[in-house]
C-alpha cells in the first residue's frame, strides 16, 4: 500500500515520524532500543546480521541498518531518537549523525552550525512555497504581518 | 493556597548535559551558552521555589515505541536519572512531590485532560539539563519536582492550543491545593532545530525571536501555530516548543519578562531561554525573585510550609 500523502511531505529533506512510519518502523526502533543494554550492544557488534534476526525487520530495513543509511532508516520508519542509539553504539554523537544525514563532512557541518545553521530560506517547501506559512487565502496585509513574525 | 509565581523556558540540548558532565563549561564554545544562564541561577536562588513542575519530553529513555503517552505526569516520590545508552547522567535523583502531583492529576483529569499517571519513571536529559541550567550542579536538587512528560517524538504531539489550555488547568489545580507553596513551572525543549534527515541543521532565529516576543506579550497568537508551520519554520524537532505553551498557559495573561537569552548553536540547536513572572497579587505570595520588605516573614512561612510537608510525608 503506498504511503498516504500528508501536508508535511512538502517539507524538503524531512521524514516526519508519524503513525504510519511508527507502525512500519516498529522493528527498527525496538532494535535500537535494545542497544540501551551493554550486553546487547556487544552481541550486535559480534554479529550484526545475526542479531538483527531477532527483530521484525523487512530486508530493506535490515539493509539500511547494516549500511548505516540513516536517512533510509528514517524513511522506513525509524525515529532519530532511536536511531541515535545505533549511532551511540558506533561512538557517534547526534551532531555527527546530523552531518552524515545531510551529506556534509563533519567540518563543513560544524562550520555551518557555528555560522548560524541552515537557513530556512529556500528550505521550506518542495512545491516552491518558499514563504513563511500563512493562511491559504490570506490577503496581502495578513501575509505581511505574518512574514514579520517570521 | 499553592501558587504558580513564575515560569521558566529553556532548551534541553543533550550536548549541554554532556558539556557539564565532562567539565567543558569553560571552553569558549560552551561558555557562550552557559554564561547566558548565570543571571538565571541568581534569579532562581532568590525565587526559592518550594516545588518545580518541569514540562519536558522523554527521548526514547523511559518510553520506547511500546507505550507513547501524550501527557504523562510523574506522581512518584522519586525519579532516577535514566541510562540513555552511556550510563545515567551523574546528577542527583529527582525528588517528587506526590501529594501535589496526585492532586494535579485528579483536578486536570476532571477538567478533561486525560493524563497518564506514572508512579515509576526515569527521567532523561530533557528534564535534568534545564535543572542544571537553573539550579547548577548541587549534591541534591534544592526542591521537589513534578515531571510532566509530553509526547513530541511520535507525530502528532498535542497542539499548541491544547498545551496552553493544559497549562491553565494545571494552574487551577495548583491554586486549589491547600498548602502554601511557591511553585515555578518550566517549559523545556526547542528552540528551532532539526536533527533528522537531509534538512538537519535548520535554524530560524527570526521565528525564535518572534516566538519569545509573543510568549511574553501575546501567547494566544502562538496557540494558533499549526504543526506544519512549526516543522516548516522551526525544524522537524522544533515542534517541541509546544511544551513552552503549557508553562505559559499556567501563568497570568499579563506577565513581567524578567530575563531572556538566545544563542546559536549548541550542537544542532538554537538555545532559547526566558523567565516570566506573574505580577504581584494583593494577597498571597509575592512573585518569585522579588525581595519584598517582608521577605523575612515570607521565608518563615515557606519554611513552615516545607515543615508541614515533611510531617505529612514522614
Amino acid at each position: 500500500m503506498p504511503r498516504k500523502a500528508q501536508d508535511y511531505d512538502d517539507i524538503p529533506g524531512t521524514f516526519v515520524f508519524d503513525a504510519e512510519r511508527s507502525r512500519e518502523g516498529y522493528g527498527i526502533n525496538m532494535f535500537c532500543m535494545s542497544l540501551m543494554k551493554d550486553a546487547n550492544r556487544k552481541a550486535f557488534k559480534a554479529d550484526e546480521a545475526k542479531y538483527l534476526k531477532k527483530f521484525p525487520l523487512t530486508p530493506e530495513q535490515a539493509d539500511a541498518i547494516l549500511k548505516r543509511d540513516y536517512n533510509r532508516m528514517l524513511e522506513l520508519g525509524g525515529n532519530i531518537y532511536f536511531t541515535a542509539k545505533l549511532g551511540a553504539t558506533d561512538g557517534h554523537s547526534f551532531r555527527h549523525l546530523a552531518a552524515v544525514m545531510t551529506g556534509s563532512t563533519q567540518e563543513d557541518y560544524a562550520k555551518m552550525m557555528l555560522d548560524g545553521g541552515r537557513t530556512v530560506e529556500g528550505n521550506r517547501s518542495r512545491s516552491g512555497r518558499d514563504k513563511p506559512a500563512g493562511k491559504p487565502k490570506s490577503k496581502s496585509k495578513t501575509a505581511k504581518s505574518r512574514s514579520k513574525r517570521g | 493556597m499553592a501558587r504558580i509565581t513564575a515560569g521558566v523556558a529553556s532548551s534541553h540540548v543533550p550536548a549541554i548535559g554532556a558539556a557539564i558532565d565532562n567539565k567543558q563549561t569553560e571552553e569558549p564554545y560552551w561558555k557562550r551558552v552557559f554564561s547566558g544562564f548565570e543571571k538565571s541561577k541568581e534569579w532562581m536562588a532568590k525565587a526559592k521555589p518550594d516545588v518545580a513542575i518541569v514540562v519536558y519530553n522523554d527521548h526514547a529513555s523511559a518510553f520506547s515505541v511500546e507505550i507513547v503517552p501524550t501527557f504523562a505526569l510523574g506522581c512518584a516520590a522519586e525519579f532516577p536519572p535514566a541510562d540513555e545508552g552511556w550510563g545515567p547522567r551523574p546528577v542527583p535523583t529527582v525528588q517528587g512531590h506526590p501529594e501535589l502531583a496526585s492532586h494535579i492529576a485528579q483536578s486536570v483529569i476532571l477538567d478533561e485532560f486525560d493524563l497518564t499517571i506514572c508512579n515509576k519513571m526515569e527521567v532523561d536529559h530533557g528534564l535534568t539539563v534545564p535543572m542544571n541550567l537553573l539550579f547548577g550542579s548541587p549534591k541534591e536538587w534544592p526542591c521537589p519536582v513534578i515531571p510532566l512528560a509530553v509526547n513530541v517524538v511520535l507525530y502528532p504531539p498535542p497542539t499548541a492550543h491544547r498545551c496552553y489550555m493544559l497549562g491553565k488547568a494545571i494552574r487551577k489545580a495548583v491554586e486549589s491545593f491547600p498548602e502554601d507553596l511557591n511553585v515555578v513551572i518550566f517549559g523545556t525543549g526547542g528552540m528551532s532545530h532539526q536533527i533528522s534527515g537531509p534538512r538537519a541543521g535548520l535554524i530560524n532565529s527570526k521565528f525564535d525571536k518572534a516566538f519569545l516576543d509573543n510568549l511574553s506579550k501575546d501567547p494566544k497568537k502562538l496557540t494558533r501555530i499549526s504543526h506544519l508551520e512549526f516543522m516548516r519554520e522551526a525544524g522537524a524537532e522544533g515542534i517541541e516548543m509546544v511544551m513552552w505553551l503549557i508553562m505559559r498557559g499556567a501563568l497570568d495573561d499579563q506577565v513581567n519578562e524578567v530575563y531572556r537569552f538566545y544563542t546559536v548553536p549548541a550542537s544542532n540547536t538554537a538555545v532559547g531561554h526566558i523567565i516570566l513572572e506573574n505580577k504581584r497579587k494583593a494577597s498571597g505570595k509575592r512573585p518569585a525573585g522579588k525581595i519584598a520588605k517582608n521577605a523575612k516573614d515570607a521565608k518563615i512561612k515557606r519554611a513552615a510550609a516545607r515543615k508541614t510537608i515533611d510531617i505529612r510525608r514522614g
